[in-house]
C-alpha cells in the first residue's frame, strides 16, 4: 500500500504487543454512532506512472501563452539551481526550526535572508517571512497601529494607488479588530497629495504607500512620507523587491524614510505557480521589532562561544503569548524564503539591477509599439517601472479575448477596479519577453485596433 | 562544521549569474538609489556549495525519524513535486483567463471534493495558506453567520487549555474574547465548565479532535449538542486529522467548520517552517460565508467563484488563490492513495502510535492517560526522572538529536509537566520504533548513571546548546559587513 511500509508480520506482532485483535480495534474510543464504513466517493489508486501522465496531461491542457501580466505576479527567469536546491530534501521536508542545533540549516539561511530584505529596502530588521504580499501589508497595518502609541489611531490611510488585492485582503483581516482603512484618490496615476491637504496625519496610525505603485507610476513618496511623520503617523511602505534593485528604498524616503516595509517576494526566484506559494516580507526600524509578527531568527553563540542562529524575540509569537501575541501566525514560507535567499544570493545587486533595467526597457519597448495604434494612449504621463497603464478606445475584456485566443496574456483588465480610468489595461514585459514577444502583441493588437481606424 | 554566510565570500566583481549587460533604464535620477543592496557576490560554484552545506545542517523527514508531536511529520512522497513543478504549472499567471487554466482548476475544483468527502463538510474553499489562515477564516465565517442573523453580541471563543496557541490568537485577531475552559483528569473536556461559560455571548468553541493530548473526546456528541442548544458553532482545528481519516467525519460529529492543514495529513512538505496550506470546510449554513475565489463547475467549464456569486463571503486572504502549489502536491497525494489508501492512513497511523506508546510504557516510562488509547500522538511524562536526576524533557530531547532522532514536541501542551508528545506517522517501520525506544531507555540509563552527559548534549550537531537568552536581550538579527554601521 503507498507509503506505509508494514508487512504482514509487523502488524501482527504489533498488534500481539497491544493484545488486540485487530487495528479496528484501536478506535474504540470513537463513538459508534459516528464511525463510518469509509469514503464513499473517492475514486481508486493511481499508481504512479498513471499519476504522472494525468498530471502531464492536464498541464499541456492549460498551454503556455506569453505573458504581458504583471499586476503582482511577475514572470522573471530563475535559474536552475535555485530550485535544485531549494527542494533537497533537508530543506523540503523539514519543519519549523525548533531545535535549534539540528535546523542550523534552515536558520541561518533565514538569517541571511533577513539581511538581504533589510538591505533592500534600506531598513533595520526583518521577519522570517509571512504567507504572501496581501498578507504582509495586513500584517503591517495591524503592527503599525500597535507601534504607533503617539497617535494611537485606529485608522490607516491608504493610496488608492496601492494594490487592490492588498487593500481588499487587508480589509478582510482587520475589520474584527475595527481598523479602518481610509482611501487617498489617485490623480495622474499617483496619491493624489493635494487631498492631504483636507486631512490631518494626526488622525492616522500610519500612511500606507506603494511604490512602484500598482498602476506601475513612481509615486509622490517623499511628500507623503515627509506629511506622515509631520502628524506622527508612521509610514508603510510597499515595494516589489525587483525595483529596489534601481529604486530609492522605503527606508530613504522623505526625509526620514518608511518605518515599515512590506511587499510580495514572488519577484525573487519564486516562479507565478497560479498565485503561490510565494512569500510576503515585512521589515522595520530596530526600535519597533517588538511589534512583528512572525518568526525572527537571530544569530548567538553556543556554550563554547561558537556563532549558531536560533528562532529569537518568541515572546511575541502565539505559542507563547496565545491571546495576547502580536498574531496568530504560525507557519511561515521557510522554503519559498529559502529559494529567494538562494535567487538573490545569485543574482547579487548586480544581476538584479540588470534584470530590474532590462524589464523597464522592454516594458517601455512595448508601450511605444502599442501607443503607435490608432485608438491606444498612455493612461498618464507619470514615470514608471515596469508597468505602465494603456488606454483603449473600446472595452478591454473584447481585446484580451482575442489576444487571448493568440496565445497572449495582454495584460490585467482594470475597469473593475479602476472604473475612474474608463477602458484601461494594466500591461508589463519582464526580461523574459523578447523583441520578437512585444512584435507578436503589437502584431495581433494592430489587427485588432487597425481593423477599427 | 560551521559554514560561512553567504556575505562573506564577498569579492568584488564576482556573479552568480550572468544577467547580461544593464539596459539604461527610464527613469528620474531622483527616484534611483545611490547606496547598493548588501546583496553576496559569489560564484554560482560558491553558492551551490554554501547552500548544499547548509542544507546538511539541517534535520528533516528525508534524513531522520521526526515524531514532532501534534505536526504530522509523514513521508512527502517525490513524486508530488515533480508534478507540481510541471512548467505549465509553475508558469501559470494566477489572473490568466480560466480557458488557459482549465487543468489547473479542474484539479483544485477535484481536491475540493475529496477534501470535502473525508471530512464530511457541505463545501470547501482552498484559498487559507496555513493553519492559522484557515482558523481565521472559520472565527471570521461564525462572526459573519451571527452578524448576518442580527445576533450580535455573539463575540466569544471558547478554548480549551490544552488548545494550540494559535485558537486564541485567532480568536483575538478577529476581534472576539477568548474563554478558556479546563480538562478534566481523564483528558475529556470539563463539560460542566463548558455549560456554565455557554451563553448569549457565545459565538463558538474551538476543538481539535483527537485534542493535544493525542486522546479522541468521547464526549463529542453532547458538546456538540449543547453548543448548538446554545446558539454557538463548532469549529475543528484539523490538526490531528490524520488520527481519524477514514475513520469518522467532523461533518458527522457536528462541527460547523473546519480546517485542515495539508502540510500534515495530505503530506506536502514543511520546508523549515512553510509553506502550509489550511483549506477550510463548512457546513452548509456556513456556505454563503466561505472565502473566495473557490473553484465552481458550471456546464462542465470551471470557473472562479468569487464575491458576485457569494456576496456575504468574508473576502479575500490572499492576493489571488493561496499557495496553489501545495495544493497541487496534495492532490497527487491522494489520488495516488485512492479510497483504500486514504483510510488506511489513520489505521497506521494509530497503530504506530499505540505500539510506541505501549513499548514505552513496558519499558518504565509514565504515560500520561495511561487508561486512554492513544490517537496518531501521545504523550510521556519525565516528571519523576527529572525530579530524580535533575534531567529535563529539554535534556531528552537534546539527547535524542545525537541518537539521529529529531526530538518530540516538548513542554507542549502545557498541562503534562516534563512532557514529550510524541507522534511516529504512518511512513515509520516498526523497526524504526523499536530504535527510537532504546535511544529514550539509553538516555534514562545514562540520566541516572551520569546525568551531567545528557544535559551536556548534543555533542554531534553543527554546535552545542545555544544561547537563547543573549538571543533575545541582545537581537543580532541581521548581518553588517565589518566597519559598517
Amino acid at each position: 500500500m503507498p507509503f506505509v511500509p508494514h508487512t504482514e508480520s509487523d502488524i501482527s506482532a504489533m498488534l500481539a504487543r497491544l493484545g488486540v485483535a485487530d487495528i479496528a480495534d484501536l478506535f474504540d474510543e470513537i463513538p459508534a454512532g459516528l464511525r463510518i464504513k469509509g469514503l464513499e466517493g473517492i475514486g481508486p489508486a493511481l499508481s504512479e506512472a498513471d499519476i504522472s501522465r494525468l498530471m502531464q496531461t492536464r498541464a499541456r491542457q492549460d498551454g503556455e501563452p506569453l505573458c504581458f501580466t504583471g499586476a503582482g505576479a511577475y514572470d522573471h527567469y530563475v535559474p536552475a539551481a535555485v530550485w535544485d536546491i531549494a527542494t533537497r530534501g533537508e530543506f523540503y521536508s523539514a519543519y519549523t526550526p525548533y531545535q535549534a542545533e539540528a535546523s542550523q540549516g534552515t536558520l541561518q539561511v533565514i538569517y541571511e535572508f533577513q539581511t538581504m530584505l533589510a538591505s533592500l529596502t534600506g531598513l533595520d530588521v526583518s521577519n522570517a517571512s509571512l504567507y504572501d504580499g496581501a498578507t504582509a501589508f495586513a500584517e503591517a497595518c495591524l503592527m503599525a497601529v500597535r507601534a504607533n502609541r503617539r497617535n494611537r489611531s485606529r485608522k490607516i490611510l491608504v493610496s488608492r494607488t496601492l494594490s487592490p488585492a492588498c487593500r481588499e485582503v487587508a480589509r478582510v483581516m482587520l475589520k474584527g479588530q475595527q481598523i479602518e482603512l481610509v482611501e487617498l484618490a489617485i490623480r495622474d496615476g499617483v496619491s493624489d497629495s493635494d487631498a492631504l491637504n483636507n486631512l490631518s496625519a494626526a488622525d492616522f496610525a500610519a500612511v500606507a504607500i506603494q511604490n512602484p505603485n500598482f498602476l506601475g507610476s513612481l509615486d509622490a513618496v517623499d511628500v507623503l512620507t515627509d506629511w506622515a511623520h509631520s502628524g506622527g503617523a508612521l509610514v508603510i511602505g510597499v515595494a516589489n523587491p525587483m525595483a529596489l534593485a534601481l529604486l530609492k528604498p522605503p527606508g530613504q524616503w522623505g526625509a526620514a524614510g518608511a518605518d515599515i516595509a512590506c511587499g510580495e517576494g514572488q519577484p525573487m526566484g519564486i516562479p507565478m505557480s497560479s498565485g503561490g506559494p510565494y512569500f510576503g516580507y515585512l521589515v522595520c526600524r530596530q526600535d519597533i521589532v517588538r511589534q512583528m509578527p512572525g518568526r525572527i531568527v537571530g544569530r548567538t553563540v553556543d556554550l563554547e562561544g561558537k556563532p549558531g542562529f536560533t528562532l529569537t524575540l518568541q515572546a511575541r509569537e502565539q505559542h507563547i503569548r496565545r491571546s495576547r501575541a502580536t498574531s496568530n501566525i504560525c507557519t511561515n514560507q521557510g522554503l519559498v524564503a529559502t529559494a529567494a535567499t538562494i535567487y538573490m544570493s545569485l543574482m547579487g545587486a548586480s544581476g538584479l539591477r540588470s534584470v530590474a533595467t532590462k524589464c523597464n526597457a522592454n516594458t517601455n519597448a512595448l508601450v511605444d509599439a502599442l501607443t503607435a495604434l490608432p485608438g491606444v494612449t498612455r493612461a498618464f504621463a507619470a514615470p514608471f517601472f515596469h508597468e505602465a497603464v494603456l488606454t483603449f478606445d473600446r472595452p478591454v475584456a473584447g481585446v484580451l479575448d482575442t489576444l487571448s485566443s493568440n496565445g497572449i496574456l495582454g495584460g490585467y483588465d482594470l475597469s473593475a477596479d479602476y472604473p475612474e480610468l474608463g477602458n484601461a489595461l494594466l500591461v508589463c514585459a519582464t526580461e523574459m519577453r523578447s523583441a520578437t514577444d512585444i512584435s507578436a502583441y503589437a502584431g495581433i493588437a494592430s489587427e485588432i485596433f487597425g481593423a477599427a481606424a | 562544521m560551521t559554514e560561512a554566510l553567504i556575505f562573506e565570500y564577498r569579492s568584488e566583481g564576482r556573479k552568480g549569474f550572468v544577467a547580461g549587460p544593464d539596459a539604461v533604464p527610464k527613469l528620474p535620477a531622483e527616484a534611483l538609489r545611490a547606496d547598493e543592496p548588501t546583496l553576496p557576490t559569489a560564484s554560482e560554484l560558491e553558492v551551490v556549495r554554501h547552500f548544499t552545506r547548509l542544507s546538511q545542517q539541517n534535520f528533516s523527514i528525508d534524513t531522520q525519524f521526526y515524531p514532532l508531536g501534534s505536526c504530522t511529520m509523514k513521508y512527502n512522497p517525490r513524486v508530488c513535486n515533480q508534478l507540481a513543478m510541471l512548467p505549465q504549472f509553475l508558469g501559470r499567471h494566477p489572473l490568466g483567463p480560466v480557458e488557459h487554466g482549465q487543468g489547473y482548476l479542474q484539479t483544485m475544483f477535484e481536491l475540493q471534493e475529496m477534501l470535502r468527502i473525508a471530512t464530511g463538510m457541505a463545501a470547501v474553499s482552498l484559498t487559507p495558506m496555513a493553519g492559522a489562515q484557515g482558523e481565521f477564516a472559520g472565527v471570521a465565517m461564525i462572526k459573519a453567520y451571527h452578524e448576518s442573523r442580527g445576533d450580535d453580541a455573539r463575540n466569544q471563543i471558547i478554548v480549551p487549555d490544552a488548545a494550540h496557541g494559535t485558537n486564541p490568537a485567532t480568536a483575538t485577531m478577529c476581534g472576539c474574547e477568548v474563554v478558556e475552559i479546563s480538562t478534566r483528569p481523564d483528558g475529556d473536556l470539563d463539560i460542566n465548565r463548558l455549560r456554565e461559560v455557554l451563553g448569549p455571548n457565545t459565538a463558538g468553541i474551538m476543538l481539535t479532535n483527537p485534542s493535544t493530548l493525542g486522546l479522541f473526546e468521547r464526549q463529542i456528541e453532547e458538546i456538540a449538542a449543547i453548543v448548538h442548544a446554545a446558539g454557538g458553532l463548532l469549529y475543528y482545528d484539523g490538526a490531528n486529522l490524520n488520527a481519524i481519516l477514514g475513520k469518522t467525519l467532523p461533518g458527522d460529529m457536528g462541527f460547523d467548520v473546519i480546517h485542515m492543514n495539508l502540510h500534515k495529513t495530505f503530506s506536502t512538505p514543511h520546508g523549515g517552517g512553510g509553506p502550509g496550506s489550511g483549506a477550510v470546510g463548512v457546513a452548509e449554513r456556513l456556505k454563503p460565508f466561505l472565502p473566495v475565489p473557490f473553484v465552481q463547475r458550471l456546464d462542465g467549464r470551471y470557473t472562479w467563484a468569487t464575491e458576485e456569486h457569494y456576496p456575504q463571503s468574508i473576502g479575500r486572504l490572499s492576493a489571488f488563490m493561496g499557495n496553489s502549489g501545495v495544493l497541487l502536491r496534495a492532490y497527487v497525494y491522494m489520488r495516488m492513495l485512492g479510497r483504500a489508501g486514504m483510510e488506511r492512513v489513520a489505521d497506521f497511523a494509530v497503530l504506530n502510535a499505540n505500539y510506541l506508546m505501549v513499548c514505552l510504557r513496558e519499558a518504565g516510562f509514565d504515560v500520561a492517560f495511561p487508561e486512554r488509547r492513544a490517537s496518531h500522538e501521545f504523550i510521556i511524562s519525565l516528571k519523576s526522572i527529572a525530579r530524580e536526576t535533575d534531567v529535563t524533557a529539554m535534556d531528552f530531547a537534546k539527547a535524542l538529536l545525537d541518537y539521529g532522532f529529531h526530538a518530540p514536541t516538548t513542554y507542549f501542551p502545557l498541562l503534562v509537566p516534563e512532557c514529550l508528545l510524541i507522534e511516529p506517522t504512518e511512513s515509520e517501520s516498526r523497526h524504526a520504533l523499536d530504535a527510537f525506544v532504546a535511544a529514550l531507555v539509553d538516555i534514562r540509563d545514562t540520566a541516572y548513571s551520569n546525568p551531567d552527559k545528557v544535559k551536556e548534549a548534543p555533542v554531534t550537531m553543527p554546535v552545542r546548546r545555544l544561547d537563547d537568552v543573549r538571543a533575545a536581550k541582545q537581537p543580532d538579527l541581521v548581518w553588517q559587513a565589518p566597519g559598517a554601521g
